[in-house]
């Protein structure tokens, strides 16, 4: 079988992927993650292998404990017998682009084992709390077998919720101590959870937090309300096997329909992504004269940047007109 | 310079310490002057086994590998370079930083070493290095798709 778009060598890379070799899947990840001549075909070669993993987005505020939760989390499945890819997303930095990409530190425990893939991606100036290829390279860890899948976002505020498209079943790690009234997860964060744990919970404090989050909980519209709130000390994994079976009650409920979260929002998410790049490439490569024009009225402030984005994207009013005419003539009208 | 180092994405490092030295501050150092540098740098804390640091050095998809020593562990890196060769990552570009005695420099470059740097390198040669080397290694054929 013969792929679209691919050299003999992406063919094999592709049939290792799906073999699930470890080696083709790291090599794969940064085509995709660097959005490289391979990447959309090695996505389009793997595609109808996706679907499979679980998988697990974990955020919440910075020194929370969200490496260590996932370091637990590790432990617990591969008891269970389950192989875990971890995506870890760190920061990069504003000024140099740069990243110290540390979060696998506190996974080092399982660095020997095969049934653990971990790696690291630098979010490279992409907001929401992920790298802007992170649902793409989720895609390629589902098709190559991996069962659990954990998604680690940066240290994120109140707005960094793009894991919600990406991820089957959100966590929202708070700890106690981490300011008044957990005011680092009060709006967006908190709506996308659909697991929340207080981790740390062997610290003096953890109780009042649980209970504020409960009350928060209850604030909000119907359904809500049965958002689990559940406790957990990561370093001990006190509270992780209730996790675990919680997430699994979780995955169970989707996988039935009962919640309507599937995986439709991260494809969208994905296409909207694919639109946005294509466009782009497209325009640097256009040097059509109607592109300088407008480039010249920007400049000059006759248009801004709005108005020209539309007229570049809808091609004008009048290439709709010639799409409308088009169409009418197809059809006979 | 990016364009003499003639990187095709950003320069992805493992900065590591192998063997039972707990020194870290010199690998933190140069981590962090990666970083400002706008390299992206994978590190671990030190007393990594071997076999660990050639299947994070895969998991990671690197281009250079930086080992700090500071008391003998040098002596294990032409160990790694075996490893590194049997998980298939040759073109990984492996450089020492720290406590090289001079006579055993040339055990290091001749068991694939990249370089070695010693007290008082320059850190700006260190960076122009770990990006020329990542460079090479980004556009080793064995890579190529």
């Amino acid at each position: 079988m013969t792929t679209a778009g691919l050299s003999e060598a992406g063919q094999r890379l592709v049939e290792k992927i799906l073999e699930g070799q470890p080696a083709a899947l790291s090599r794969a990840m940064t085509e995709v993650e660097n959005e490289t001549g391979h990447a959309a075909a090695l996505l389009a070669a793997v595609q109808k292998a996706t679907g499979r993993a679980v998988t697990i987005g974990i955020t919440g505020p910075p020194g929370a404990g969200k490496s260590t939760l996932v370091n637990a989390l590790i432990g617990e499945y591969r008891q269970a017998g389950k192989t875990v890819g971890v995506i870890a997303v760190d920061p990069s930095s504003p000024l140099s682009g740069g990243a110290i990409l540390g979060d696998r530190i506190r996974m080092a425990e399982h660095s020997h084992d095969p049934g653990v893939f971990v790696r690291s991606f630098a979010s490279r100036g992409h907001l929401g709390g992920l790298s802007r290829t992170a649902g793409r390279v989720i895609d390629l860890m589902d098709a190559a077998g991996w069962d659990i899948i954990l998604i680690e976002t940066v240290g994120a505020g109140q707005s960094e919720v793009e894991v919600a498209d990406i991820a089957a079943i959100k966590l929202v790690v708070s700890a106690p101590g981490l300011g008044d009234d957990i005011q680092a997860i009060k709006a967006g964060i908190l709506e996308i959870a659909d697991i929340l744990v207080v981790n740390k919970c062997d610290q003096p404090l953890a109780e009042q937090t649980k209970r504020s989050l409960k009350a928060m909980l209850k604030l909000k519209q119907s359904g809500s309300q049965d958002i689990p709130v559940l406790g957990t000390v990561a370093t001990t994994s006190e509270g992780l096997a209730e996790l675990v079976s919680e997430i699994a009650l979780q995955d169970e409920k989707q996988r039935r329909g009962d919640n309507l979260v599937d995986r439709k929002p991260r494809i969208r998410r994905n296409l909207a992504e694919a639109v946005g790049q294509l466009a782009k490439d497209r325009l640097r490569q256009n040097q059509s004269a109607d592109i300088d024009a407008l480039i010249v009225a920007l400049e000059s402030g006759e248009t801004d940047y709005l108005a020209a984005a539309e007229a570049v994207l809808d091609g004008g009013q009048t290439n709709r007109e010639i799409a409308a005419t088009r169409l009418e003539k197809k059809t006979g009208s | 310079m990016n364009s003499e180092a003639n990187l095709t994405r950003p320069a992805k490092v493992l900065v590591t310490k192998i063997g039972l030295d707990g020194h870290d501050r010199g690998s933190r150092i140069v981590a962090a002057a990666l970083r400002d540098a706008g390299l992206e740098v994978v590190y671990t804390a030190p007393w990594q086994e071997i076999p660990t640091v050639a299947k994070l050095a895969m998991e990671e998809d690197v281009d250079v590998i930086g080992v700090s020593s500071l008391a003998t562990d040098h002596l294990l890196v032409p160990k790694l370079m075996k490893e590194l060769h049997k998980a298939g990552l040759d073109y990984v570009k492996v450089i020492v930083g720290g406590i090289v005695p001079d006579n055993e420099e040339q055990d290091l470059l001749d068991a694939g070493v990249a370089r070695v740097f010693h007290p008082g390198s320059d850190m700006a040669d260190i960076v122009g290095t770990v990006q020329m080397l990542a460079g090479e290694a980004q556009n080793d054929t064995a890579r190529q798709l």
